[in-house]
């Protein structure tokens, strides 16, 4: 019998190899970070983030107190708000819900070419920006809460039907199968079989997707799509600071008020 | 024995407003609300024609994108996005991972959980372009704005994630480190850090993808990247550009997103 000898006394998470690896994977994250950070700052004037703090407390100073008069002003922009997220979430629910069955594995009538463009679909509508989609819509159908509806229905597209087909690809086979066993048609398989069970999901989604529309559509006026984000624009375009603060206080207040009514629907849903 | 008797008749599942009458209040009341919600849009039909043919372009040019002309603008843009994504990306982490521990309830004092917890609330309440607008008023233009941006929001999302997973761990391995006499950093560093690692790392490649895409927006307002190039190209109805501009953003972030997804799952 051989002697066994050369163990390391302590144990060790991880073999010396391992560790080697490891630590070059760091090494190499720095180098990387240091490298674009080189990139990055090469074109910044660093007198003016020097000068960034008094800036600030400019900034902080003229923005207070806020200008309260101004609140009348901003009740109409505010509804033209309501109404693009609202408007824009039911436009594209509407065109997200065939695109989702297109795309889920155990809907889509054919796997090799429809599903492919439904799921490209998704991932275009998913990485651009409402602000781009905005951007592009105010240039092609005018300035206007038109673009902006636009706009969120484009960007909403993505996101319902992402969260839907796989809401529709996680069903219950057996019960689709037990309505299949009865003879129904493929329709009345779609009615029976699974629009009951992606319901729930579908109404939470598109909930979701409601609250954070209004985010959204608050800053859509940025770029000339309607809304209080005109009024926001307007405002820094001027330096009106204290009317920035009031619609920044507002906007706030929109938020959170569409986040409690969202999450308090969706518990009633689901 | 007698075959087992079904009900003949169908039951309605419960309902979500129990009363008729308000369920036919609120129904036509979200009727009236969408009447005068469509009625409140204002369309200036002929300016719609005249769009639709500049929409026609914008789709000629999207099929047709032109890479070569604006290449010199495009591929600056590209530069700074990629790196104000990474290096906002990897100082955010840096920042977020003090924070989150802070945040979370069974690590910290309470003093310190409200003081981080409303650190977060204030980084998830404002939105990326509306921070961007204040930092490109304080900072100047350009990509250092962009990165301080694309910083402070990763803090919000990565802390309250990070917070909520370390308030979720197994507390009995806590309780067994804690119980070999262990000082606070040795806990932190054997009980959670090996708990909640995986998912710091799959969260922060997530971040990545995020960050990557809000570098295409923030530009609008000035703080540097593609987003102003493509704004440029926009303003100048340079639709092949601005076609060619998306299409590389859409490549981008399918990349960045089944990169990340491929490594996570690799690492976890």
């Amino acid at each position: 019998m051989t002697e066994i000898t050369h163990y390391s006394q302590t144990w060790t998470h991880r073999t010396p190899r391992k560790r080697l690896f490891l630590w070059a994977g760091w090494v190499a994250l720095v180098a990387l970070f240091l490298w674009c950070w080189q990139i990055m700052t090469e074109s910044t004037i660093w007198a003016f983030v020097w000068d960034a703090p008094r800036q600030a407390a400019d900034i902080g100073s003229r923005m207070l107190p806020p200008r309260l008069s101004y609140v009348p002003e901003l009740l109409v922009p505010m509804w033209d708000t309501l109404n693009i997220a609202t408007l824009g979430t039911i436009a594209g629910v509407i065109m997200a819900v065939p695109v989702a069955f297109l795309a889920a594995r155990n809907t889509t009538p054919s796997a090799r070419i429809l599903r492919p463009i439904a799921l490209f679909i998704i991932v275009a509508s998913r990485s651009i920006n409402s602000l781009i989609w905005a951007l592009l819509l105010v240039a092609i159908i005018g300035p206007g809460i038109l673009a902006g509806i636009v706009a969120i229905a484009l960007r909403s597209i993505g996101f319902v039907g992402k969260l839907l087909y796989e809401a529709i690809e996680e069903t219950d086979a057996r019960q689709i199968e037990a309505v299949q066993a009865t003879g129904a048609s493929g329709p009345q398989v779609l009615n029976y079989g699974i629009v009951p069970q992606i319901m729930p999901a579908f109404w939470g989604i598109s909930v979701f997707r409601w609250d954070i529309n209004i985010r959204e559509s608050t800053i859509l006026g940025l770029v000339g799509a309607g809304g209080i984000g005109l009024k926001l624009q307007a405002s820094l375009n001027v330096l009106a600071w204290p009317q920035v603060t009031v619609i920044l206080l507002l906007i706030l207040g929109t938020v959170v008020v569409s986040e409690w009514v969202s999450a308090k629907v969706r518990r009633a849903i689901i | 024995m007698s075959a087992q008797s079904y009900p003949k008749t169908w039951r309605r599942p419960p309902q979500i407003v129990k009363d008729r009458r308000w369920r036919i209040a609120l129904q036509l009341g979200i009727l009236l609300y969408l009447v005068l919600a469509v009625g409140s849009v204002e369309v200036d039909w002929e300016r719609v024609s005249i769009g639709l043919e500049r929409g026609q372009r914008f789709i000629m040019g999207f099929l047709q994108p032109d890479f070569t002309s604006r290449w010199n603008d495009i591929a600056r843009g590209l530069v700074e996005s990629l790196t104000m994504t990474l290096t906002s990306t990897v100082i955010g982490v840096l920042i977020s991972v003090p924070i989150g521990i802070g945040a979370a309830s069974n690590l910290a004092p309470k003093w310190i959980y409200y003081i981080c917890r409303s650190i977060i609330a204030v980084s998830r309440a404002l939105q990326e372009i509306i921070i961007a607008i204040f930092l490109v008023a304080m900072f100047g233009f350009g990509p250092f704005a962009g990165f301080l941006t694309l910083s402070f929001a990763t803090i919000g999302f990565l802390a309250k994630l990070l917070a909520d997973d370390i308030e979720e761990i197994d507390e009995t391995q806590a309780e067994a480190i804690r119980s070999t006499g262990a000082s606070w950093w040795q806990l932190v560093n054997y009980a959670v850090q090996p708990q909640v690692m995986p998912r710091l790392i799959g969260l922060s490649l997530y971040r990545l993808d995020i960050n990557f895409r809000e570098s295409a927006v923030i530009g609008i307002v000035g703080a540097g990247g593609i987003g102003a190039t493509l704004n440029t190209a926009i303003d100048r109805y340079e639709y092949d550009s601005a076609g060619a501009i998306l299409l590389i953003i859409i490549g981008i972030v399918m990349i960045a997103e089944y990169g990340s997804s491929y490594l996570r799952k690799f690492l976890q």
